[in-house]
């Protein structure tokens, strides 16, 4: 991994990243590496929560270091800087790719396809509107209803033929969709296949306008999911590299942010 | 007689005495406050005889019924007619965003939804609506027209929306239509404005019992023409660097030209804004204490969250220096000619902007990014307004190619706040704002 380009990292930090879903603490060292982390599903309170994960990196650390946050989160959160999450994706992929590029970032919430130019800032970004299609939380609340573990969903979308069309873009009138269409006995491999495919369609659909040559970025919690990798890489007629530990990118920039303010 | 007379007195001594009143509250709150605050420059002078303007125009308004003939106007309509025939006029508009931003929409819209009308329409007409089936208003009483007059130069919405007033009013309807216009209007496109607007004539003077005096016509077209351009002067204050007011001040400001266009009292008020304006230009005063970033806005103003918008953005030094939606009517106004009133009224108003294509649309946003020198620009995609906000991402794409700013979309809706989310909203202007430092 290359140094980031952003500013000089001379000493350690902590990078908070405060989702919907999960909440994620790394320690980065002066090279920009993750050298500590933690990941937890989010809890209400906030404060209480970050406080804990900062208070055991510090540990960790052996000295007080300082704090970036970003995420839904991170005005709760007791940070020397706090930053919106497009901005920190932005640095912490620049730092994990090299350079710049095009990122989609697919976390709980929302869906985020930012383009990052050479020197690590957002050039451009956009996001899925209000609506939660499109999102981690999508997959999460249809597969919970099809009963598939996280775990087995890439075997079920290799293991589909045909994919079913599942055609509402909204997550709930999805959900009464796929009730209607396991009602009719079509295979739970290609309803899995088929929303993978709705769902890249529509990232493909936000990254338009953004041309590039290199490989799509991925981060965030879905990009764990072989079977995302395969249907974003199809829909966006670009092979897709999902960056190394890619829930904690957003920390990971959050740490970086904050150790360029450090003289 | 006597209602004339009541009418007359509300404007000239019953309404003086309540603005005093509200001035001596303005001054005790003034003094409480702690000096030196916020992220704001001083506050302009002007703003409180702007609402006294305002508030007068609709105090008077609750007395109209039978004092003077009373018409419910679309905010693009050629109302110098109107205006010479002495109407008293009413923008529904300019009220619906009056209750926009004291956020009574959700309360009001309920009442049209539940009257069947889709929440898909426009928040304004719900807001409408929702006001005339209920008889609420935070104005105290709306005049009832005798006459609805509505233009298709701002949306074909209007249309449907006049002709449901129409018939829950049981008040006649005069439509203007005006043929949408790719370039420039042809001859023909313009004889049948012009056609139009010739019936007006009659119409109208009908509906008001006296026939239209040509003479009169000519004045109030001059007044208009003359409105126009002191809101244009208003608005190029802001090509000086720092801006001496902001955006948000403007959105507020544009009430005169719109409600009130044709009347000295509105260009006197301008006048006045416009000297204040200068002053504060040539002693440096900005509408931030400190402006960082000059922006471009597209598209209506959010009503409900602007102080919201506009603090988030003075905070970290961000000012509104230009938007397309103020800039429409110091654009259209001034082509109107006292040599031409009706040929002239036509032609203005076939060519406002949201009566033209996409290619005139980007000539008007890239030529306001260069005036007032803009280092990006936000636009408004208004679920509310689709004529507006179609063709935005193209808009957006041509316009960061083109002049290398950065150009935000940002999903809202200009009065009902359910269909703002705010906390994935302020994140997208967050993250927008952090990519200029």
């Amino acid at each position: 991994m290359k140094a980031p380009a952003r500013g000089a990292v001379t000493g350690v930090a902590i990078g908070v990243d405060v989702g919907s879903t999960s909440c994620k603490a790394v320690l980065v060292d002066g090279a920009g590496r993750i050298v500590g982390r933690r990941l937890e599903p989010a809890h209400p309170r906030v404060e209480e929560q970050t406080g804990r994960l900062v208070a055991a990196l510090v540990a960790e650390a052996g000295v007080e270091v300082p704090v970036g946050a970003t995420g839904y989160g991170r005005k709760r959160v007791a940070a020397a800087r706090v930053l919106t999450e497009i901005t920190c994706h932005a640095r912490g992929a620049h730092a994990l790719h090299g350079g710049g590029g095009l990122l989609v970032d697919m976390g709980g919430q929302d869906t985020k396809v930012i383009a990052i130019g050479p020197a690590g800032d957002v050039t451009d970004f956009a996001m899925n509107d209000k609506c939660a299609a499109g999102t981690g939380r999508f997959l999460e609340v249809i597969l919970a209803r099809l009963q598939v573990p996280l775990d087995e969903v890439a075997g079920y979308a290799a293991r589909a033929g045909a994919p079913v069309t599942v055609s509402s873009t909204c997550t709930v009138f999805a959900e009464s969709e796929v009730i209607s269409l396991v009602a009719e006995g079509r295979p739970a491999e290609g309803i899995v296949r088929g929303l993978h495919l709705a769902l890249a369609s529509r990232v493909a659909a936000l990254a338009r306008g953004r041309p590039g040559t290199g490989p799509v970025l991925l981060s965030g919690g879905v990009a764990l999911n072989a079977a995302m990798v395969t249907a974003l890489a199809e829909a966006l007629g670009r092979p897709v590299r999902v960056l190394p530990e890619p829930q904690l990118v957003g920390a990971l920039g959050a740490a970086l942010s904050v150790l360029e303010r450090i003289p | 007689m006597l209602r004339r007379a009541r009418y007359e007195l509300a404007g000239r001594a019953a309404f003086p005495i309540l603005t005093a009143l509200e001035a001596w509250q303005h001054r005790l709150k003034r003094s409480r406050k702690q000096p030196g605050g916020g992220p704001f420059g001083p506050p302009l002078e002007s703003v409180r005889r702007l609402k006294e303007l305002m508030a007068h125009h609709y105090f008077q308004g609750r007395y109209a019924d039978g004092a003077v003939p009373v018409a419910w106007v679309t905010s693009g309509f050629p109302v110098e007619v109107l205006r010479a025939l002495g109407f008293h006029t009413v923008y529904p508009e300019n009220h619906a965003a009056l209750c926009g931003v004291q956020r009574l929409t959700p309360e009001y819209s309920d009442v049209a939804e539940a009257a069947g009308y889709s929440r898909d329409l426009c928040s304004y007409v719900r807001t409408d609506l929702g006001s005339v089936l209920s008889s609420k208003t935070p104005v105290g009483r709306l005049p009832r027209p005798q006459l609805l007059a509505c233009c298709t130069n701002i949306c074909q919405t209007v249309l449907y929306w006049y002709r449901e007033l129409s018939r829950h009013l049981g008040v006649p309807l005069v439509l203007v239509d005006t043929p949408f216009v790719h370039g420039t209007a042809s001859a023909h496109q313009l004889a049948y404005v012009k056609e139009q607007l010739e019936e007006l004539c009659l119409v109208a003077g009908r509906v008001s019992g006296k026939p239209l005096d040509a003479e009169r016509l000519v004045e109030v077209t001059r007044t208009a023409r003359e409105g126009s351009r002191l809101w244009g002067e208003c608005l190029a204050a802001s090509r000086a660097r720092p801006a001496p007011w902001t955006g948000i001040d403007g959105f507020f400001h544009i009430a005169p030209i719109v409600a009130l266009r044709g009347t000295e009292a509105c260009n006197g008020y301008y006048r006045l804004l416009r000297d204040e304006l200068e002053d504060r230009v040539a002693r440096g005063v900005g509408g931030l204490k400190e402006e960082k970033h000059r922006l471009l806005w597209d598209n209506l103003p959010v009503w409900f969250a602007v102080r919201r918008f506009s603090t988030l953005l003075a905070e970290r030094g961000f000012n509104f220096v230009s938007t397309s939606y103020t800039d429409a009517w110091a654009e259209a106004g001034v082509g109107i000619d006292p040599d031409d009133p009706i040929g002239s009224a036509a032609r203005t108003y076939t060519h406002v902007i949201l009566n033209q294509d996409l290619p005139n649309r980007l000539d008007i946003l890239r030529r306001l990014s260069r005036d007032y020198a803009v280092d990006g620009a936000i636009l408004h995609s208004d679920r509310s307004c689709k004529p507006y906000s179609i063709g935005q991402v193209d808009l957006r794409e041509r316009l960061a190619a083109e002049l290398g700013i950065r150009v935000l979309l940002l999903e809202a809706d200009h009065n009902d706040p359910r269909s703002w989310a705010a906390e994935p909203g302020e994140n997208r202007l967050a993250a927008f704002m952090e990519g200029f430092e």
